[in-house]
């Protein structure tokens, strides 16, 4: 079997457990959950094994064209880390590590009605965004031993903050009173944006050809729907999504009731924000920042220019810290800081899709 | 004496407000949003494409306007604007100040000797648990001394009356952590200055063949290097069959007093340093105008390969064969038209170049046939004789960035501290834990009443744990003793 099947069959899996999950959640049921943690834990392995077979490829591919190339070099060049593609599903892979490690430790499974849909969604983004699932020959920028070791670390680092997202999320709408309440209306148009936005990139993927789907990012994102020549379509988009963001407030509430009827409490998701924050901030402060400058200045002679990419992850690291400084110095508790962690990663996002797909920079390397 | 108390209190608000959190919170806020407009506006950039930016926005007419409002604000050059720098100046006396204004605190937490404390005040402590085991005082004590030295606990002892107390704590400068966080971010803002100051950033476009003793100051001007460096060739390397390159490559000599004292082969991440001034491999492009060599390498069947280095238009021989052979074109990159399925030029850098030549040999007709430096098996002719394209030199250029800085050790430096700095904040934490055993009746009577307290300055739910683990290990111990007499 190869890569792309073992890595289907583990999207499947996520998938699924996502479904049961979320039954879990309603129904309580031991047996249930105990499915819904067994389902991720054969996703998780079926990944890790695509992973490896992957990286096996990519290491043929790799010596085949770099004959000289030493086998520990040659196992660093050939990590697949190297585009969109396969950072997208490093993601999904720590995030769901993660997930696993806080459930095991923390004895919270309904805590993976929450992250599930994270990994779904990027497994969504990464079939509708059409990006390319080739092994790609290593461009010399890239060609670094600090490129495993920059991108590992970050991206646990990102995953970790993934799972504070998802915590902080499940925090705000338990602790929410009524709809009226600021902290919900933030949160529960975030929600709606967020899937207002794949949505439309799902409706891009449909009208377009399967030749124009790889550059839907690049040349067609949202041009089907917002940003439509037709102004009848514009404005069309414009009022659906409106409806559908106040629809999220409006019945969001509803799981606060599913939430409230569960063993989660707030205190305990308060604690799993700040426990996976705590993690995050040293692995992406070590591994996103500090690698990144050092790489950058073996590969350009600058430690630090300024460019989008970096600047957009000091934003992140800014946020992070705030929150950390808030909570652990000035001893916040609560809905401020679960705000924070929530625009900590929009943060995240923005610096790690937004950056590429938006706004260029050294790193636009990333977004092929 | 009021005024002198008067200039204190204002010392002391100052100090404070310096110090606080609350003007740390509003710089990290400050410092990000602002962050988010030079990531927006490009920096540094021709005024046209950012007022074309700024017309999706404002419009037409209005957008020379903004621009040179958003110009005047420094926008277009932000990180460099007084302001921006003034902010992070201030986050700077931030950070120096409020760690100086806790560091003694901690010190103190750090340095205070540890005492064995009351038992009433033990099952006070954040983190405390209750046990009776019907055993005596000694074997509990020793169990339980055990259990901490398992878990790397260096245990004290203190004998009362009828009592037996132990105490222990592990990682007392993990307090220290944060701290060296701090100092990590100033020593990196250190190195960024002294990088400034006492460095510099230039470029160098570099033919082959030629050398230069300046680099070319990004802002206008030159620098002296010193030093000569020269390029002996440049080369793209590009991945079997496809046109994506696999490394740019230049070799670079440095000459100094008339002699060669260092060659390398530099690669994109792979820089030359001579002297404290590094050489980046950073672009390429062809020459203008430039008549370079064409180096050929040729091998009659069973011969010797022989190489040569001739002009456009040369005439060679085969030795031995009597064939000869004319170059009478180029082409940087030739491939097929795929439309038309003719030979073209499809770019004009060396991607796939290649030689025309015209062979003639005696009393046969002639023949033109291309030769591709990247595909050598073009060069086999009829009677297994080669023509190998090895270079067509002296056409390109190496476009390097020449850098000198410093400061850059010390940034190192300050990365590999602030990671240590940044493990023991996080992942490691100060533990105090005081075990407090006596006899439930007096005169050393009834079981053993433990009373265990324990305090930690942060990971309280791992530490919980680990006071579980130490109590039951010392309780299996007991109860197993006990089941075997």
């Amino acid at each position: 079997m190869t890569s792309q099947t073992f890595f289907n069959i583990s999207a499947g899996a996520y998938i699924a457990a996502m479904v049961i999950y979320i039954i879990y959640l309603v129904t309580r049921n031991r047996t249930v959950g105990i499915t819904a943690t067994t389902v991720t834990i054969f996703g998780f392995v079926s990944q890790t094994i695509a992973f490896l077979s992957r990286w096996s490829h990519s290491y043929d591919f790799w010596v085949r064209s770099n004959p000289a190339s030493g086998f520990i070099e040659s196992l660093l060049r050939a990590a697949p880390l190297r585009n969109l593609y396969e950072s997208l599903i490093f993601f999904v892979w720590s995030i769901i590590l993660i997930h696993l490690v806080i459930e095991f430790k923390y004895k919270v499974r309904s805590l993976g009605a929450f992250v599930t849909p994270i990994a779904a969604l990027v497994l969504l983004f990464i079939d509708i965004s059409g990006t390319s699932k080739e092994i790609q020959p290593l461009m010399p920028a890239l060609q670094s031993n600090w490129l495993l070791f920059h991108v590992l670390l970050a991206f646990l680092g990102y995953a970790a903050f993934g799972v504070s997202f998802g915590a902080a999320a499940a925090y705000i709408v338990m602790i929410t009173e009524s709809k009226k309440e600021k902290t919900y209306i933030f949160w529960s148009i975030i929600i709606g944006i967020f899937i207002v936005v794949l949505i439309a990139m799902g409706i891009d993927f449909m009208s377009l050809s399967s030749a124009e789907r790889s550059e839907l990012i690049q040349s067609h994102f949202l041009k089907a729907t917002f940003r439509s020549e037709s102004g009848g379509v514009v404005a069309i988009s414009w009022a659906i999504s409106i409806a559908f963001v106040l629809a999220v407030w409006q019945f969001g509430l509803g799981l606060k009731k599913v939430l409230s009827s569960l063993s989660l409490t707030p205190n305990m998701l308060d604690e799993i924000t700040y426990k996976s924050i705590n993690v995050g901030f040293p692995l992406f402060t070590i591994g996103g920042l500090l690698m990144g400058a050092i790489w950058a200045n073996s590969a350009w002679g600058k430690y630090w220019s300024w460019d989008p990419k970096e600047t957009w992850s000091l934003i992140t690291w800014f946020v992070y810290a705030l929150y950390l400084h808030a909570r652990y110095v000035k001893g916040w508790r609560g809905k401020r800081v679960a705000i924070l962690a929530v625009i900590g990663f929009i943060a995240v996002i923005f610096t790690y899709l937004g950056v590429n797909l938006v706004l260029s920079g050294l790193h636009s390397y990333g977004s092929e | 004496m009021e005024e002198e108390k008067k200039k204190e209190d204002v010392f002391e608000t100052v100090w404070k407000f310096l110090a606080s959190v609350k003007l740390a919170v509003a710089v990290f806020i400050i410092l990000a949003l602002s962050s988010i407009i030079g990531t927006i506006v490009e920096q540094q950039a021709e005024p046209a494409k950012n007022i074309a930016l700024l017309a999706k926005f404002f419009g037409d007419s209005a957008a020379p306007t903004v621009y040179n409002i958003f110009a005047k604000l420094g926008f277009m050059d932000m990180y460099r604007s007084w302001w921006f720098v003034s902010f992070l100046i201030i986050f700077s006396i931030n950070l120096i100040v409020c760690s100086l204004d806790r560091f003694p605190k901690t010190w103190k937490l750090v340095k205070m000797p540890l005492k064995p404390l009351a038992e009433n005040v033990i099952r006070t402590l954040p983190v405390k648990k209750e046990t009776k085991l019907k055993t005596t005082l000694n074997a509990a004590k020793d169990e339980f001394f055990n259990s901490l030295r398992s878990s790397k606990y260096q245990v004290l002892e203190s004998n009362e009356n009828n009592a037996v107390q132990l105490y222990c704590e592990k990682w007392r400068y993990a307090r220290l952590g944060v701290y060296v966080v701090h100092l990590s971010i100033i020593l990196i803002f250190l190195g960024a200055i002294i990088g400034a100051r006492f460095g510099f950033g230039g470029y160098l476009n570099l033919p082959e063949g030629e050398e230069s003793d300046v680099a070319f100051i990004t802002e206008g001007g030159k620098i002296p290097l010193g030093f000569s460096v020269k390029c002996n060739w440049y080369n793209t390397k590009y991945y079997e069959g496809i046109d994506t390159p696999q490394e740019f490559q230049s070799e670079l000599a440095i000459i100094e007093n008339g002699k060669e004292v260092l060659k390398k082969v530099i690669e994109v991440n792979s820089p030359l340093t001579y002297k404290g001034i590094t050489f980046y491999q950073s672009s390429y492009g062809m020459v203008p105008n430039a008549n370079g060599y064409f180096i050929l390498g040729i091998k009659p069947n069973g011969g010797q390969q022989n190489t040569l280095s001739l002009r456009f238009g040369d005439t060679f021989e085969i030795p031995g064969t009597g064939i000869t052979g004319t170059i009478v074109d180029f082409s940087p990159a030739l491939g097929r038209d795929p439309r038309t399925g003719e030979l073209a030029t499809y770019a004009e850098n060396m991607v796939n170049p290649a030689i025309a030549i015209q062979f003639n040999m005696p009393g046969q007709e002639g023949f033109k046939g291309w030769i591709f430096r990247r595909y050598p098996q073009t060069g086999i002719l009829p009677g297994g004789h080669e023509v190998k394209f090895d270079d067509y030199w002296g056409v390109e250029y190496t476009g390097l960035q020449v850098r000198k800085d410093p400061g850059v050790w010390l940034i190192y430096f300050a990365c590999i501290i602030m990671a240590i700095g940044l493990y023991v904040t996080f992942f490691i934490s100060h533990k105090k834990i005081w075990i407090h055993l006596a006899h439930e009746a007096p005169g050393g009577k009834g079981p053993v009443r433990i009373s265990i307290g324990g305090m930690t300055h942060r990971n309280r739910l791992a530490f919980e744990k680990e006071i579980e683990h130490i109590l039951a290990r010392a309780s299996h111990a007991i109860e197993g003793k006990h089941t075997k007499k």
